[in-house]
């Protein structure tokens, strides 16, 4: 008893003390919810993107055609069972001469198949126009709306679902009409620059992640190279293609436009091509490559060098036969995640002139170029809807395209951590 | 090569008045020590007094820590192994290592074996020095059937004398051997211990232990080790192992391997 | 276990210990490839060099051709309120205060979502949690950003003005930009400050745990604040970030130069009047291509300014834990 009296006053009572522990637990789980809501808009972001993206990729169109293929009839034998004497008749009486010769010229109409001169017919003289489009959830929901609509608007439209995303789009060159555009230049132009970007990329990040790791020691100049390498990983991309632009398009326009080497006419030369192109997203993905190979490289265990160097290797030996080999599946997942990066830029890629329309597949590092990225701000810069829909499907090829990269990059990451053990 | 008879008393490599230094702290101080060839030698002292920083020091390893540096001699073949125009590779070649954690390369057990005699230019028959060597390290008629399996796959103590049978393909004079047995159990050990034994007829062995029992078991010489106030390391004592353990002539010896220090 | 004797048995094939090996003296060999392989390894780290010097000759070249052309005055540069090179106005002004409204507008959204997701998942999430929601986020940061500017044109500017109507927001406004570019950054944002807060050791917690304070006080009032100077550097980097983006503002926030502080006008951004210009049919030598590396420059300084600062406050302010 006299213990309880010796105790302090207040702490048994707690008169100075009010905890309030209901209170600040409910605070504590509202703010808890808070916090949750806040990772979940993350989310929802994510899904309203791949909503719009799909949502605006397939749907409804109306299609118009330009001549009833019903007044093409004639002694009652429908456009397609037309014999193909008569559908070339069709083709002369719908289009100019000058066209006529050019589909003679391209391939002379006694070698044409019949089904060839029908897809002509249909192209050029039916030749269905889109007039109206439709987004995926309209088109599912409001069915009904559309078809009373299409039937007062466009009555001699036909209501058909199309997927602007379908085999043929990536198949198709690019089109001054939405309907018959593709991807297929500009998918070639982006392979075409990844190749030149690993080229150069690769061999120098990774040569540079080995100096910095293996063979600097804490030098005044080598702590300058680290530092400037952190800073250009924050430069602005759009910078990046400015230096292209004034180093790699001008200065070295002999070089990028292939004048040099005799390939192309110098009177046209023009350094604005795939090369130039390549050459600046090499040097805006070479930081964060060296970075990354710089963390794989300073994963390997100190033990496995020790144990190299006390057999009389070289210090090259040592790097070349040990260091790499183990280095490499970390190495090979940041390449192709800076490759990943590389694909989706844009920016750097106007700025050095990509180009606005080039129909022809690119032949080399010395073509025009242009990218699926700079097709995708293309057509989502033009006001028509249709546009839009392209654009969308061209974002899905885009989307697809990283997603291999990086399935690639985790499949590589398996397969050497599995080989290593 | 020396004739029969020297053996024991030639000597090997020879340490004068080294010192070691790790940035401007001063690891080893003014360490002599010679060691007999074709006889083992322990390293022994209380941990952070210097051993390994020693036995690193005899083939130049410790270059590999960028602020470090030495002063004094370590001589051998008759010449500074730290005069300028010394190649540190070729010095590492003919004085072998084995580290304390077991490193094999990850590799094929016969590639671990092969390619330090590869990378130093050996043109002989490469199936056969590389049978000779796991045969000199106790561990062919384990892996003999599975020589193209990694070597991560063998157990520790396997593991450990395929190190060793690493180190013996290049043909050392010397090899170092840092705690060789101090991640292993004590069978491994065992065999590690008797397996030195039958190399010490063709090498010069350096081990560096934490185990007193172990020195006094394997070894035919020992150097005891101990910081001084600057915690610097310094040799203390330097003798047979038998006579130094029986009767040890400095005082912190007997401290020591009394177990009254460390 | 049965026991293995060490028997050193000879190879049938048992070598001389001269055989094979070439015999030499230790002195220093000759090595031309490793000294060779050793240059070009500096060269590649040097690269890097070369490309922080070649950034800052072309647009500090240009741009001084620029300063020194008979159009532009220096002072009208930084005062002028209409950039308009047609007519020979260049102030810079309508170009900075677009930037500035898309950027203050993107870490409005991505400073208060961007902390609670960072708290969330460096103090509540279970790791199942983490390992579902930390790749979502890094899907959200790898996405190109001119699907975002895609998404700005036609989600957000819609959605924005079918809430506030479509006379009080253009097609082109700098708030949508601005949201979306909010997006793009959170991930930034949320990772480097989960660094930051993942950082603080678990004693400190303890303690505040064990004084008796909840999850939610000893987060925000003893962990928060011990990681602060990672997650100000975190806020700087996503502003620079911000400043720098391109493609969002290029194709959602507008193309003309326009000093207006209503989030709802279309405003042109330093990067965005970049991009167009140089899509557009440009001559090198004019006063248009020269004029767009002094933006340039603006924006490189800016950025570097707010990345060097940053790094400034993580080294300054680091506490250490030990």
């Amino acid at each position: 008893m006299r213990l309880v009296n010796r105790q302090p006053q207040g702490f048994a009572d707690s008169g100075d003390y009010a905890p309030k522990l209901a209170e600040r637990q409910r605070s504590a789980r509202r703010w808890q919810g808070i916090f949750l809501v806040a990772t979940m808009v993350g989310i929802v972001f994510l899904v309203a993107l791949l909503y719009t993206i799909i949502n605006q990729a397939f749907g409804y169109v109306a299609q118009e055609n330009t001549v009833d293929p019903a007044t093409l009839v004639s002694a009652g034998v429908p456009l397609e069972e037309l014999p193909k004497e008569q559908l070339i008749q069709i083709l002369r009486d719908h289009v100019s001469a000058g066209v006529m010769r050019r589909f003679e010229s391209e391939q002379p109409f006694e070698l044409r198949s019949r089904e060839d001169v029908y897809s002509l017919v249909v192209e050029r003289v039916v030749a269905p126009r889109i007039v109206a489009t439709w987004n995926l959830d309209a088109s599912l929901l409001r069915r009904a709306a559309i078809q009373h609509n299409v039937a007062i608007e466009y009555p001699d439209a036909r209501l058909v679902f199309r997927a602007w995303l379908m085999p043929d789009f990536l198949m198709r060159s690019q089109s001054s009409t939405p309907a018959d555009a593709g991807v297929r230049t500009a998918l070639l132009g982006s392979l075409w620059m990844l190749a030149v970007i690993i080229l150069v990329a690769f061999p120098v990040g990774v040569g540079a992640a080995i100096y910095l790791e293996e063979y600097a020691g804490k030098s005044l100049v080598n702590s300058i190279i680290q530092t400037n390498i952190s800073n250009l990983a924050g430069v602005p991309s759009i910078i990046y293609g400015m230096l292209g632009l004034a180093v790699f398009v001008r200065a070295l326009e002999p070089l990028t436009s292939g004048a040099l080497f005799g390939l192309v006419d110098p009177a046209t030369a023009n350094g604005r091509t795939i090369l130039s192109a390549g050459l600046t997203l090499a040097l805006l993905v070479l930081p964060l490559l060296i970075i990354n190979a710089q963390e794989a490289i300073r994963a390997v265990p100190a033990s496995l060098r020790q144990a190299s160097y006390g057999l009389g290797a070289t210090k090259w030996q040592t790097v070349w036969y040990h260091v790499l080999p183990s280095a490499l599946p970390g190495i090979l997942t940041g390449t192709i995640l800076a490759m990943s990066r590389a694909v989706g830029e844009t920016a750097p890629l106007v700025v050095v002139g990509a180009s606005t329309f080039v129909a022809l597949d690119p032949q080399g590092p010395f073509s025009k170029f242009t990218t699926l990225p700079i097709q995708i701000y293309q057509w989502t810069s033009r006001p028509q809807d249709q546009f839009r829909h392209i654009a969308a499907a061209a974002i899905i090829v885009l989307l697809a395209l990283l997603l291999a990269l990086n399935a690639s990059a985790i499949w590589l990451r398996n397969r050497y951590s599995r080989r290593l053990d | 090569m020396s004739a029969p008879d020297a053996v024991g008393n030639e000597i090997a490599i020879q340490a004068q008045e080294l010192n070691v230094y790790y940035g401007s702290f001063r690891a080893i101080k003014d360490v002599s020590l010679a060691i007999k060839r074709h006889q083992i030698t322990a390293i022994i002292g209380p941990s952070g007094c210097g051993k390994s920083t020693l036995l690193r020091a005899l083939n130049r390893m410790n270059e590999l820590v960028p602020t470090a540096r030495a002063s004094g001699q370590v001589v051998f073949l008759g010449q500074n192994i730290y005069d300028r125009d010394i190649d540190p590779v070729e010095l590492r070649r003919r004085i072998g290592m084995v580290f304390q954690k077991p490193n094999p390369f990850p590799k094929s057990i016969f590639e671990n074996v092969a390619w330090g005699a590869r990378i130093n230019g050996f043109r002989g028959d490469m199936d056969a020095l590389v049978e000779q060597s796991l045969r000199r390290a106790a561990l062919w008629d384990e892996v003999k059937d599975k020589l193209h399996q990694s070597g991560l796959s063998l157990s520790g103590g396997q593991q450990q004398r395929l190190c060793i049978a690493r180190a013996i393909a290049v043909r050392p004079e010397i090899i170092l051997m840092d705690e060789p047995a101090s991640a292993l159990d004590p069978i491994a050990t065992l065999r590690i211990e008797e397996l030195m034994q039958h190399l010490k007829e063709n090498y010069t062995i350096v081990i560096v232990t934490h185990n007193m029992q172990q020195a006094a078991r394997a070894s035919d010489w020992t150097a005891v080790m101990m910081m001084d106030e600057d915690r610097a390391g310094q040799m203390i004592e330097f003798g047979e192992t038998q006579q130094l353990f029986m009767t040890p002539r400095d005082r912190r010896t007997e401290d020591y391997i009394t177990g009254r220090i460390g | 276990m049965p026991n293995h004797a060490i028997e050193i048995t000879s190879g049938p094939r048992l070598l001389d210990a001269t055989q094979g090996v070439a015999r030499t003296s230790l002195g220093r060999r000759r090595r031309p490839a490793e000294g060779l392989i050793q240059g070009f390894l500096f060269v590649c780290g040097a690269i890097s060099i070369l490309t922080t010097v070649g950034i800052v000759f072309v647009l500090g070249k240009e741009s001084l051709l620029f300063f020194a052309s008979p159009e532009v005055d220096l002072a009208r540069f930084f005062t002028g309120t209409t950039w308009q090179p047609a007519i020979g106005q260049f102030g810079i002004l309508p170009l900075i205060n677009a930037t500035l409204m898309t950027s203050m507008m993107a870490m409005v959204v991505a400073i208060p979502l961007g902390l609670c997701v960072a708290v969330y998942l460096s103090e509540y999430a279970s790791l199942r949690a983490r390992g579902i929601l930390k790749p979502i986020l890094e899907v959200l940061a790898g996405v190109p950003t001119v699907v975002y500017g895609y998404f700005a044109l036609s989600a957000m500017t819609p959605l924005l003005r079918s809430i506030l109507g479509p006379n009080t927001v253009d097609i082109y406004n700098t708030a949508s930009a601005g949201i979306v570019m909010g997006i793009l950054i959170l991930p930034l944002v949320s990772s480097m400050s989960e660094d930051a807060l993942s950082a603080v050791p678990r004693s400190l917690r303890e303690a505040a745990y064990g004084l008796g304070a909840t999850k939610l006080e000893t987060a925000l009032k003893v962990v928060l604040p011990a990681a602060l100077s990672g997650i100000a550097a975190a806020l700087i980097v996503a502003i620079s970030r911000a400043v720098g983006e391109t493609m969002i503002v290029a194709i959602a926030a507008g193309a003309g130069p326009n000093l207006t502080l209503n989030p709802f006008k279309a405003a042109e951004t330093m990067t965005g009047h970049i991009v167009r210009i140089s899509g557009g049919d440009l001559s090198y030598d004019s006063i248009d291509y020269n004029s767009i590396f002094a933006i340039g420059l603006m924006l490189f300084l800016i950025t570097l300014g707010l990345n060097v600062l940053s790094r400034q406050i993580v080294r300054r302010f680091r506490e250490v834990y030990d």
